[in-house]
């Protein structure tokens, strides 16, 4: 019987073909917003790069996603931990409410944290008589970030801790041992790189979240610009090798992001191998 | 290394890299006061000019320093994030609807217009035309804009205020050339709406569209970007037009005097208005292709500003409320022109 891809030759057409595609779809791009960083030479390159606002955006996209991973780190073990050890009712609904942020636009994401917390919102509102400003100022953007990249650690965690199973943690349970020494002890070890994987992929979106920046940020230069925002800044005011300056350094964290995730795998996958 | 270590140690680098992010984030020399301008997307490299210059001014006159921050984006945009608690002390704009809309939720004074001078408008521009080099199609004026072998690129008036001002610029030379009959002003416009080629949604793509996709033969836009777009991209491959008659385009300011009030910027809000009429910023202002009023200073840049009759919104249509009423309202004369 033959199946697709088993001629020698239609299966080197394909493979030719996906290569093809993925350099001219993917690669090329990449090479592109590099080449076109540098257009100008490396001196222009370096003073975008060292421009004040420039560098207060990426101080600003620093702090957001090192505000963001912990919070998110913390409330992705607690909601998997909740989902896949007890049994309550309202569990399944809690599961779907997880994937809100996924399902919704982040533009919709901002607004709804705008029509809330800015000063003519419900809570806003109230926040205002206390003189406190969450919207357009950086507590806003970490708000509406920490929205968009909440699901990204439960979601990692959950069908992994389903698949072990609670066993580990009663026969530790038996063994007498503390709720916090078995999380630290059993829990923890056995989930930690779809943990590690989960904070990879929060800090990606952390820092390229655009949408729902937009919307909260107030793009006041040097004070709420990030980084994705002040590339179309740039853009805008007809500086276009300090937009891809910007679009270059954030490419680059996401390679780094991208190796660092294909380095969790290769050991994830050389571990299983050893067992 | 166990995992608990590990994520200790994370924890604490990530600690580290927010305080060295927030020792970034924070300006390393602080200025007295601040001051924060809410402004139109396209003004930033104008603002960034003049706010050092307001510094060096005030602080000859108050003895302190002031850093004026910067917010751009589309002015309805920015309008709307005022209302939603962005505390700008000030607001330049480049649509007197916008900052109509701020006056009537009571953030800015009822009477704004008439604080400052020149109906709060420190300057101004019109509509003009950017043409591909040697005018290939002879345009002079909005007759050889109906021509049928003309293309015309413009932003999409329900999406853009520089797309209105063009919108409005061509009925209101119609409606002078044809003295007020309004079959004929339709007639105009209906052709003239018909030689648009792309619609973009703002000024921006716009200028892509005639730029880098090479369409069309003419584009049209505030006389001041026209101007920058032919400096940035080559004045050898383009020609700037500016039609004998067009309309009156205000950048209208204003203080927005709840915020002001409650920054205790009551005095540098009024006094960074104020200072956008001194000579020397109308000098800065016009470097950047705007028309001013200050006469020194038009003197000076004669040759930049081709005379030309600019006819007022308030005086052909009857004030911006009718104008948004009548014209770009949904089922409005816009959307029948488009229907046709």
């Amino acid at each position: 019987m033959q199946r697709i891809g088993d001629a020698p030759r239609t299966r080197r057409l394909l493979i030719g073909l996906a290569v093809a595609l993925s350099a001219l779809f993917l690669l090329l791009p990449l090479i592109a917003i590099f080449a076109q960083a540098f257009t100008e030479g490396i001196d222009v390159f370096w003073n975008n790069l060292s421009d004040e606002y420039t560098l207060a955006a990426i101080g600003l996209t620093l702090l957001v996603t090192a505000l963001t991973i912990p919070v998110n780190l913390v409330f992705g073990v607690f909601l998997a931990w909740l989902v896949t050890r007890f049994e309550f009712p309202g569990r399944r609904l809690l599961q779907t409410l997880i994937d809100i942020p996924f399902a919704v636009s982040p533009v919709v994401a901002g607004l709804i944290y705008l029509l809330l917390y800015g000063s003519s919102g419900w809570v806003g509102s109230w926040l205002d008589g206390y003189d406190i400003q969450l919207m357009f100022a950086w507590p806003g953007i970490v708000l509406v970030t920490i929205f968009v990249t909440c699901p990204f650690v439960a979601r990692e965690l959950i069908p992994l801790m389903q698949a072990q199973g609670s066993r580990e943690e009663e026969a530790a349970v038996t063994l007498g041992a503390s709720g916090w020494t078995i999380f630290r002890r059993v829990t923890l070890p056995n989930i930690k790189w779809a943990l590690l994987y989960g904070v990879i992929l929060t800090n990606a979106r952390a820092v390229g979240e655009f949408g729902a920046v937009s919307v909260v940020s107030g793009s006041i230069r040097g004070e709420t610009n990030t980084l994705p925002l002040h590339v179309e800044l740039l853009y805008q005011d007809y500086n276009t090798v300090g937009a891809f300056t910007a679009a270059a350094l954030l490419a680059l964290i996401a390679l780094f992001t991208l190796a660092a995730k294909a380095g969790l795998e290769w050991r994830a996958t050389r571990r299983e191998q050893f067992r | 290394m166990t995992l608990y270590s590990f994520l200790r140690r994370s924890a604490i680098a990530s600690a580290v890299t927010a305080t060295l992010a927030t020792g970034v984030a924070t300006p390393a020399l602080a200025a007295d006061r601040e001051l924060l301008n809410s402004s139109y997307d396209i003004a930033r490299e104008l603002f960034a000019t003049v706010n050092p210059e307001f510094n060096a001014w005030w602080q000859e006159q108050h003895d302190e320093s002031v850093e004026v921050k910067q917010s751009h984006g589309g002015s309805s945009k920015q309008a709307r994030a005022i209302m939603q608690g962005l505390r700008a002390d000030v607001v330049t704009y480049n649509q007197v609807t916008d900052v109509n809309v701020l006056a009537e939720k009571g953030l800015v004074a009822e009477d704004w217009q008439q604080q400052f001078p020149n109906n709060a408008s420190p300057y101004y521009s019109t509509t003009a035309f950017l043409v591909r080099e040697g005018n290939p199609k002879e345009i002079d004026s909005w007759d050889d804009l109906v021509e049928d072998d003309v293309e015309i690129v413009f932003p999409n008036p329900k999406t853009s205020g520089n797309g209105r001002y063009t919108y409005l610029a061509a009925w209101a030379y119609a409606d002078q050339k044809f003295d007020g009959d309004e079959e004929k002003i339709r007639e105009f416009m209906n052709q003239f709406l018909g030689n648009v080629k792309v619609f973009d949604t703002g000024g921006r793509g716009a200028t892509t569209t005639f730029v880098e996709r090479n369409i069309g033969d003419v584009l049209i836009s505030f006389e001041s970007e026209v101007n920058n777009i032919s400096k940035e991209y080559g004045e050898d491959d383009y020609d700037v037009v500016v039609p004998p008659v067009s309309i009156l385009a205000e950048f209208p300011v204003a203080v927005v005097e709840k915020n002001a009030e409650r920054n205790d910027n009551a005095d540098l809000a009024q006094g960074y208005l104020e200072y956008l009429y001194t000579e020397e910023a109308q000098r800065l202002l016009a470097g950047f292709n705007y028309r001013v009023n200050d006469e020194t200073v038009q003197k000076e840049f004669a040759d930049q500003f081709p005379e030309t009759e600019l006819l007022r919104v308030e005086d052909v249509f009857g004030g911006w409320e009718q104008v948004m009423d009548t014209h770009f309202s949904s089922g409005g004369e816009l959307d029948q022109l488009q229907r046709r």
